[in-house]
């Protein structure tokens, strides 16, 4: 099916099904232990092995010998694989280091060596037995040298107008340096796998990944075989956040120890190696300047950025929104990448905006405080219905100002105390902030087959459940355009067998995805209508209804299957900008003795197209507003400088936020759809949920103690010489 | 995790006895800090000797009116005590602070006092650590290194490791006693405040315990009353270790004694300083936190302690 031109009235408009707040499908086997996880998938073939892997202990360099004598006659081992034993293996396109092979060291935990044993604690016992002798490399690991070097200089993405003739004449100005830290995913479920390639033909592999194409992909390019040759399954996933989008050394590493025993290998990655083997967010070092006429009116809007990234890489863009978010007539956005060897930097929940409002959400704050407006007002009155780089081009959607309104109208924000530092609870200092929230929508291509068996519907795709709620909400998508109840709708997820879909990232896969199945079901509709001879009937409660002509599905006797995908056409990008839209309020105590900042009330209101699933929805927005939490007070991974990695690499030393740490929580989704984005006028709203959260958080404190710290995590740290006296 | 050889021990002399016997014999009571650490082979006993079985998992009267804590009382338990709840708050008070239900459930009184630290470093095998490898050197003073955990007083050039534990805090404050059992079968008793080594250049020695010595009881002197408060402080609001925590009785006439956590090598006390608690916060830490060096990164503790005593002190 092809998407050339935005959808009419259809037949969601009048959904019953989707839309609607059903719990999620595959709850029950969720919480009741059995959703068949990578790493416990005992019975999908006999005779697992255990891998076990081995980082290296340096950042840079080379490995000169790697001594395995001792591992290989440890008890139960059956191979050890090192580096050094094979060429290097391939690179696939979104990959930056070397996942295995050659002597050549990237990063630290760069994964030198596999050990496959009969047992875990002997794979894990026999790996600590080898000894590596490496040849270091001098080491650049400092962002803050590489800002230094690179400010001012490059040629800016966007460049609108006259900047600096804006600064120069504008009534009021601000120009402030944040910083945000790399972060890590942090997702319960670590990297696992197991892989069959025991005789070096079929490979399959079972594995925790977002996008089963891409990881068939990167896994052919990696060893050099035919894709054809590989199937992949991950029917469950537990949580990814942009960290399981790539191959990473746990499928590699099993493949090739189940390729030297001759039998499958199962592999998990420990919880360091996730936080130095696998990729986290860069660090970003921002510079922000505002221009605003005393009418309140932005002017100019120039972002600097940078971040970190080995050779080859992406990094964090943190200009990411500012090119769109506001209206300004003159714009500069530029973002350095420094190159340096810490381990991969790459997505994360949200990349560029996530840290990119952490920084432009306080300098909107910072900026309403120095023209003497609310905040809320401030950003209403530089709203822009247009992309403002390209006012040619109108936003498809744009609700921005109903989110800063209703967000306002439900916090009570007029009721707080403008005034920072002017409202105490006993030992508590509060405080109240808010911060919009941007993050830009994409579609990617995503197919799946349709199958109607004894009036019951099979939906196959390579989509995934990463915890989202895929599973649900195709089952609603599939129930309402064929016109059944959900519970005859079946779902299978995450197997490369099946049509491929988005897959689970960027937050396109919901729209994408339920798109791709309305596209197949729309399909299978057109095979019964030709089976039973009608013309453009209806599908309404389990029946095919032509005229006086009424067929149950289930009268059906034979199986009938359609397959189709949905081609997203160019209009959307070349006509529109897509993108979706939040404000978040929050109330926050800081200790007037310590410091300490904890999160008393939560609002986020959001504007993202049709909400296919309230529930479901509402899951990703308050775990956005969870990370954005860990974000604003106490997430860092924190660089060694001397040795080159992230220290804090376990979840006792990198804090995300806890239970205790999370008060009450409200969403308040807007009834908008976006008829330019799916057929089903939806949107993404899982990165949303994590955008401006943190800002949000830095402004409350701010309001709290008359104390403005732009560095992030806003620890108690930042706060304590400037706190007034207890 | 290296191999290991197992038995239960049902008699603390037996326990004591058969850990000197053997070598690299190790104690494991809840096993919540042991097993972590043999996992990364940071702790590599050849040997376990199950101490569960040993019956000290009571709790009781003291002839002088205090309490005996059995070694084997699981910190759940112990928090839960109506006694210690009555007289000993502060105890109460630093358990429920620390690590998460069900670990505390698992943790028993003398596991805890023994824990090791929570240095990052020493948790990084790839990494040079005294306190793991003797003489390889100290990531933590590298430079560049990340020491906004670490300890600001009682350390030293080889390390500057602090002692994790809350509720070895809120023992100092109050005066504990730790009674042991030693390979020979002698029983004897050391107060907490001579319980822990600072590092100097030996910082894998931890404690004054001799190899094979067996803790059977902590003992707590009569109650000293007063308002017994303990305020943890850390960058989320559970499950974190404690960036600073000050342990605090105070009677009505303004006297009284401060303990602190996070800050060195042992639950941190100094009489001077209580005897400073009647003028304020700032009396206290001048005393108690004299001769302090910290790193840039953790310099913040002392003002960060003063404060969180004035906090304490101004809520009355
Ligand atoms: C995730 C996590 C978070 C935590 N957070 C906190 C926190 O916030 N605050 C805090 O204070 N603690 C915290 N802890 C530490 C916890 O309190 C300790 O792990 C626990 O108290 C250890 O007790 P155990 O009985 O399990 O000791 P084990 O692990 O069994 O033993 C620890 C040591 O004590 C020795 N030992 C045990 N019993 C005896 C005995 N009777 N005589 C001589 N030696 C003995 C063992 O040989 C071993 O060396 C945390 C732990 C974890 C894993
Ligand atoms: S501070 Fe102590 S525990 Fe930490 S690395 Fe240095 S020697 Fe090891």
């Amino acid at each position: 099916m092809d998407f050339n031109q935005p959808a009419d009235q259809n037949l969601f408009d009048r959904a019953t099904v989707v839309g609607k707040p059903h719990a999620r499908i595959d709850g029950l086997l969720k919480v009741t232990g059995t959703a068949p996880y990578a790493y416990e998938r005992h019975d999908v073939i006999a005779g697992q092995l255990y891998g076990y892997p081995v980082g290296s202990a340096i950042a840079k360099g080379r490995i000169v010998a790697i001594d395995t004598e001792a591992a290989r006659g440890a008890p139960g081992v059956r191979s050890v694989v090192t580096t050094l034993d094979i060429e290097p293996l391939g690179i696939w396109d979104y990959n930056v280091a070397r996942l295995f092979g050659g002597d050549v060291v990237e990063h630290y935990q760069q994964a030198i060596a596999v050990v496959v044993a009969e047992t875990f604690e002997q794979a894990r016992a026999a790996a600590a037995l080898i000894e590596t002798t490496y040849e270091r490399d001098d080491i650049d690991v400092d962002l803050e040298a590489g800002w230094q070097r690179l400010q001012g200089t490059g040629e800016p993405s966007t460049q609108v107008g006259d900047v600096d003739a804006a600064f120069e004449s504008a009534a009021v100005t601000l120009d402030e340096m944040y910083h945000t830290p790399s972060q890590s995913h942090a997702m319960m479920e670590p990297h696992a796998s197991i892989v069959d390639w025991a005789d070096g033909g079929q490979m399959t592999v079972w594995t925790s990944n977002q996008m089963i194409e891409w990881n068939r992909q990167s896994l052919a390019t990696t060893f050099g075989i035919e894709p054809d040759r590989i199937r992949v399954e991950s029917p469950y996933i537990g949580g990814g956040f942009g960290g399981k989008l790539w191959l990473r050394a746990d499928a590699v590493l099993a493949a090739i120890g189940s390729r030297a025993v001759g039998a499958p290998v199962k592999l998990a990655l420990p919880r360091p190696f996730m936080i130095n083997n696998t990729t986290h967010r860069s660090a970003t070092i921002q510079r922000i300047r505002l221009a605003a006429g005393a009418d309140g009116k932005l002017t100019a809007i120039d972002h600097e950025a940078a971040s970190h990234t080995l050779p080859g890489g992406r990094g964090e863009n943190a200009t990411a929104q500012t090119p769109y978010f506001y209206a300004a007539p003159n714009r500069r956005v530029i973002h350095h990448l420094v190159e340096m060897h810490l381990p991969e930097a790459s997505d994360m929940r949200a990349p560029g905006e996530a840290s990119g409002l952490m920084a432009l959400e306080i300098a909107m704050d910072e900026m309403a405080e120095k023209l003497e407006m609310d905040p809320v007002e401030f950003r209403v009155l530089n709203d822009t219905q247009v992309n403002p780089s390209d006012p040619s081009i109108p936003f498809s959607e744009r609700h921005f100002v109903e989110c800063l309104r209703e967000g306002a109208e439900r916090f009570g924000w007029a009721d707080r105390n403008p005034t920072p530092g002017g409202r105490r609870e006993g030992m508590w200092l509060i405080g109240h902030g808010m911060a919009g929230a941007y993050r830009g929508h994409l579609n990617l291509k995503s197919g799946a087959r349709a199958t109607l068996s004894n009036g019951r519907v099979v939906i196959e795709t390579d989509m995934t459940d990463i915890g989202t709620g895929s599973y649900t909400i195709l089952a609603q998508t599939a129930a309402e355009t064929m016109g059944l109840p959900l519970g005859r709708v079946e779902v299978r997820l995450g197997n490369s067998a099946w049509p491929v879909s988005s897959g689970s990232g960027g937050q396109f896969g919901a729209a994408s995805s339920t798109a791709g199945v309305y596209a197949a079901c729309v399909a299978l509709r057109q095979q019964i209508a030709e089976r039973l001879g009608v013309e453009d009937p209806e599908f309404r409660d389990g029946n095919v209804i032509a005229g006086d002509d009424v067929t149950p599905l289930a009268a059906i006797s034979e199986e009938l299957s359609a397959e189709d995908s949905i081609n997203f056409g160019g209009f959307q990008t070349e006509e529109y900008l897509m993108a979706t839209f939040g404000a978040h309020f929050v109330e926050v105590g800081v200790h007037v003795a310590t410091g300490e900042t904890r999160v008393r009330r939560m609002l986020a209101v959001c504007d993202s197209g049709r909400i296919l699933n309230p529930i479901t929805a509402r899951s990703q927005v308050i775990g956005g507003m969870v990370m954005g939490t860990g974000a604003a007070l106490s997430e860092e991974l924190a660089v060694d400088l001397e040795h080159g990695f992230f220290v804090n690499h376990d979840l006792a030393g990198y804090e995300v936020a806890v239970h205790a740490d999370i008060p009450r929580q409200e969403v308040v989704f807007l009834d908008t759809v976006d008829g330019v984005a799916t057929p089903l006028k939806a949107k993404g709203v899982g990165e949303l949920g994590l955008c401006g959260v943190a800002a949000a958080i830095a402004n409350a404190a701010y309001n709290a103690t008359g104390i403005r710290v732009r560095d992030y995590p806003i620890t108690l740290d930042r706060m304590i010489d400037r706190l007034p006296p207890v | 995790m290296r191999a290991f050889s197992y038995e239960r021990a049902s008699e603390p002399a037996q326990a004591a006895s058969r850990a000197a016997e053997i070598p690299g014999a190790k104690f494991i009571a809840g096993g919540t800090n042991l097993l972590d650490l043999m996992k990364l082979e940071i702790e590599t006993p050849m040997h376990l000797i199950d101490v569960s079985g040993t019956g000290l998992d009571g709790i009781t009267a003291t002839e002088d009116g205090g309490l005996r804590i059995g070694a084997l009382v699981s910190n759940t338990d112990l928090a839960a005590n109506e006694r210690v709840r009555r007289d000993y708050g502060v105890l109460t008070r630093a358990l429920m602070s620390g690590a998460s239900g069900q670990l505390r459930n698992k943790a028993t009184t003398a596991g805890n006092l023994l824990q090791r630290t929570r240095c990052p470093y020493f948790y990084d095998t790839a990494m040079p650590c005294n306190k793991r490898s003797p003489g390889a050197g100290c990531a933590a003073l590298g430079q560049g290194a990340f020491s906004r955990q670490l300890g600001i007083i009682g350390t030293s050039d080889a390390c500057i490791a602090t002692h994790p534990s809350d509720m070895a805090v809120a023992l100092r404050v109050l005066d504990a006693e730790v009674e042991t059992i030693t390979p020979s079968g002698a029983s004897r008793t050391i107060p907490l405040d001579e319980f822990y080594r600072l590092p100097g250049d030996t910082p894998d020695v931890e404690t004054v315990l001799m190899p094979g010595e067996f803790i059977t009881a902590v003992t707590l002197p009569p109650p000293v009353g007063g308002r017994q408060a303990y305020h943890k402080v850390r960058d989320r609001a559970s499950y974190a270790f404690a960036l600073v925590s000050v342990a605090l009785v105070r009677q009505a006439d303004g006297s009284g004694r401060v303990a602190l956590g996070g800050v060195a090598p042992q639950p941190w006390r100094r009489a001077a300083a209580d005897a400073a608690l009647p003028d304020g916060a700032n009396a206290v830490m001048s005393r108690l936190l004299d001769g302090a060096s910290p790193t840039e990164e953790n310099a913040f503790k002392i003002r960060l302690a003063e404060r969180t005593l004035a906090g304490m002190l101004a809520e009355g």
